[in-house]
Formats: C-alpha cells, structure tokens, sequence
C-alpha cells in the first residue's frame, strides 16, 4: 500500500494492523512472472511496450516486472512514473497533494502503454492515470496490470493482467510489497 | 495561517519548504509535451491590480490557466472603487459572485492582508506585491531558482545552507528585498545587503543580517548577486546622486563580472534597466546569470501556490 493512501484513506490516518497473508513473497514473484509472460504473449513481444507505475504503490512492482520482462525476452522496456494527484476528481473533497514525481521521458504516441499499480480498487485512480496519459501523447493501446484486485468498482473499469482477485470489505486494507500481500484493517 | 498568501515572513520553514517542494512537481508539468492539468477545474481566481504589472500578472494568469481553473480581470481603473465604493465592499462584492481567490496587487503596503482579514476564509487572497512591504511568490521563485541551480532542485527539504547571498540595489523600496530576505533567511542562506547609504532600509533594526556599501569588497564571498531594480518611479526626487555614480559602484559592468568567481550566479526580478543594475554584455552572454531560469520558474511558483491554497484541500500553516 501505498504511504499516501496510508496516511490519508479515511478514516485519516491509523496503524495499518494485518490479519491475513494473502500472498507471500514466492507466490507474488510467480504472480508477476505469470503476468510477465501475459504482457508478452498479448502484445506478440514488447515492441512499443512502455511499462508506467501509478505513484506510489506501482512503483516497484513495475521495477519487478521490468527485470522479469528482461529475463524472459531479454528486452529493456521503457518505464516511467505518473503521479495522478492533479487529475483526481475527488480533489476538494479530501486532501490531495502531488507528492511523487511524474517521470515520462518518452512520446507515448502509437505506443502500448501497460499502466502498473498494486491494488485495483474503485477505479477513479485509473480513470485519472487515463486522463494524464493523454498529455503524453496518445498511446495506440493503454493496458491495466495489477498485483490485486480487490473489488468494490465505482467505474466501468477492468484490469487485463491480474496477480489475484481478492474479494474484501470496504473498509479492509491490501498492502502489496514485493516481500508478500497482507489483509487488514487501519487502527486508531 | 491561513488559505492566503500575504508575506513569507509569516510562514515557518516547513511551510515555505512544502511550497518550493510542490514547485518541483509544476516545474515537470510545465515540461509536459501538454502542460496543463485540471485540477482547479472550477475554480475562478479574480486578478485585482492597482499597479501596473506585465510579468507578475502573466505569470499569474499563466499559471491559474495551466491549472484550468478561470481568471477573470477587475479594471481597476474604471471599477465601481472609482466610483467611491470601499475596497472592502469591492471585494466582498467579487466574492459573493463566487470568486475562489483575489490575486492583489497594491502600493498601499498591508493592505492585501487587510482584504483577506476582511474576507476571511471564504476567499483566498494572494499578495503580488503590496507597497514596500512584501512580494512572497518573488521571493519564493528566487529561492526555487537558486535551490534548482544548487541542488537541481528543491526536494523535500529544500535548503540554501553555505550559500552566501548579496542582495544588491535599492534596498529601502523593494519589496522583493524583504521577501527574498524572509525566505533566504529561512533557508540558512547567509545574506548580506549591499547598497549606498541613502537605499539602505530604515526599519535595519529588525534586519539581522550584514551590511555594507561597497560591493566590491564583499564580491569575493558571495556566491549569489540578487540585483535589485533602480526603481526610478517609486523614488521621487533623485535620490541617487548620479547614475554614472551607481553604476560606478553597485552595476554589474563588464569588468566586474570579469573579476567574479566563475560559480557566482545573478538574479533580477526585472524589468531590467539595462546598462544599470547589469551591462547588456553580461545579461546577453553570461551562463551564470539566471534571469530567464526565474521567469520560468515563476509559473511554476505560483500553480505551486494557486493549487496549494484552493486545491490540496489543506491549509498553509
């Protein structure tokens, strides 16, 4: 999970209490090995394949990716980082700050743009990564790559490459690192 | 504080740092192929001028509309102020027609902080600079501008440690003197202020930083000139002896900025009296000096302050 959301998911703030280990370190490596060769195996190789992480929680899964991508078909893909902060429709309703960097050095025009985040959840981060994508060009394809995906969408949104459908409660947390995947709550 | 912008020297370091540190994130939009966001979508900033002003007011506009948000413009010439309504009663009436934020420039110092007291916290009011008093996005630009030419840029906790910082020129009427003092200050620059007696500022006593008249002496150990504007209009009677005189002593001529270190950069907030504060051949041909790096750096600046104060949802403390 990402520190931002750790922080300011309501209800604001609270220790992040695990109850369950939902995945542990080796079954995420073989998730996004899996996934790896998923990407590959849609897009006929990873010609015009650039990976780009949502801050923050996206970041080093798309690393993990990265370097299993190489692995598999000995290709560096391009990588960047979105900070979707700016694009959010929520901004004025709770407290949103750009606090990560956006980092796309590429043209994303006529490119296969593979979003990478760790949890999906509502789907208004999505559909603002969506929205930014466009000021970098317009990608001949945008694809959806999650460690989990945990439900509860308010958008007509959908992942094409997932870890594990994880069903949850509302107001359960998901922490993704690449050492595993917890279930729990925020505490007081 | 608040949710305005009023002078720097309210804000404590962790406030001015949040700001230049959120400067680092518009200074990479504004690098975009598409350099517009629309987070302040929405929102309309009202630009209220009394004084004239080509790039503080471009720069402001520029910056509410790379944010999307719309600006409007209150003639201040021809306005109802004209015809005897208070400037209390003008900007409650711009914010009951539901106005987000006043951007005021004044030459009445103080009275930007007089307007947002008036308003309270329905409307955000940003000072562009106020009489002699304070030009806080002046001041926070110079001090991204130097942090991105020391370090690359502000990060989280931006610093101008070990920097030793002249400020030179006509001190006693720039405003832009006192909010680069304010937020170098902070920083942990150390400042020195070099001018001719009679521009020395009066209110010294509260200023606890060197001072000195002769520039040649202390150009050694700077390692920025901030040059300040000889502000012939604000002046009135020749206060300057003679201009030969001053660009004798405080003008960054050709022969001196032969005998600067070769690390030393320049700023001025402009306009540029060319020939005056700097020679035509240094402004034109010198790397070090950072004139244009600060303009642009400006929009970045204020979206930085624009999105802080109406759209993080959360206040300037």
């Amino acid at each position: 999970m990402a520190d931002r959301e750790r922080r300011m998911t309501p209800p604001y703030g609270g220790v992040f209490v695990a109850r369950t280990t939902v995945l542990d370190a080796a079954q995420v490596h073989r998730a996004l090995t899996r996934i790896s060769h998923e990407i590959i195996e849609r897009n006929q190789g990873l010609e015009d394949v650039v990976l780009v992480a949502l801050q923050t929680g996206g970041v080093e899964i798309a690393r993990l990716l990265s370097r299993l991508l190489f692995e598999i078909e000995g290709v560096d893909v391009p990588t960047g980082t979105l900070d979707v902060a700016l694009y959010r429709d929520d901004i004025g309703l709770r407290p949103v700050m750009p606090e990560a960097e956006t980092d796309i050095q590429i043209d994303l025009g006529g490119k296969i743009v593979v979003l990478v985040d760790d949890v999906l959840f509502t789907g208004r981060t999505i559909r603002a990564a969506l929205d930014a994508l466009t000021d970098f060009g317009r990608p001949r394809a945008v694809q959806l790559a999650v460690v989990i995906d945990r439900g509860h969408r308010e958008l007509p949104i959908r992942p094409d490459f997932v870890g594990k459908n994880l069903p949850t409660r509302r107001d359960e947390v998901v922490d993704v690192n690449p050492e595993g995947v917890l279930l729990g709550e925020m505490r007081k | 504080m608040s949710n305005h912008l009023i002078n720097l020297a309210d804000l404590d370091r962790d406030a001015i740092r949040e700001l230049l540190h959120l400067t680092d994130r518009f200074v990479e939009v504004s690098q975009r192929p598409i350099p517009k966001v629309p987070a302040l979508r929405g929102r309309t900033i009202a630009m209220v001028f009394f004084e004239d002003s080509t790039r503080t007011r471009m720069s402001f506009d520029l910056a509410a509309k790379r944010l999307s948000a719309d600006v409007i413009d209150f003639p201040t010439h021809t306005s109802s102020l004209s015809k005897g309504e208070s400037l209390q009663d003008t900007a409650e009436t711009i914010g009951a027609l539901g106005v987000d934020a006043l951007i005021i420039r004044h030459s009445s110092g103080g009275l930007p902080g007089e307007i947002a007291e008036a308003v309270g916290e329905t409307i955000s009011v940003i000072n562009a600079g106020d009489g002699l008093n304070a030009h806080p996005t002046q001041g926070l630009l110079d001090a991204y501008t130097l942090c991105q030419h020391f370090h690359g840029s502000a990060g989280i906790e931006a610093s101008l440690s070990g920097i030793h910082v002249g400020i030179v020129g006509d001190v006693k009427h720039s405003r832009v003197a006192r909010s680069d003092l304010a937020v170098y200050r902070s920083l942990g620059a150390k400042v020195t202020i070099v001018a001719p007696p009679e521009l020395q500022p009066t209110d010294l006593d509260n200023w606890p930083v060197d001072i000195t008249d002769d520039l040649d002496e202390v150009l050694p150990t700077l390692d920025v000139v901030g040059l300040l504007r000889i502000q012939k209009e604000r002046m009135g009677e020749t206060v300057v002896n003679s201009i030969d005189d001053y660009i004798e002593r405080y003008g960054v001529t050709e022969s001196r900025a032969n005998r600067m270190n070769d690390n030393l950069v320049i700023l001025h907030p402009g306009p540029v009296n060319r020939g005056i504060e700097i020679a035509d051949t240094v402004l034109d041909k010198r790397a070090n000096v950072l004139v244009n790096q600060q303009v642009t750096n400006g929009v970045a600046v204020r979206m930085a302050v624009l999105f802080r104060l109406l759209g993080s949802g959360v206040e300037i403390d």
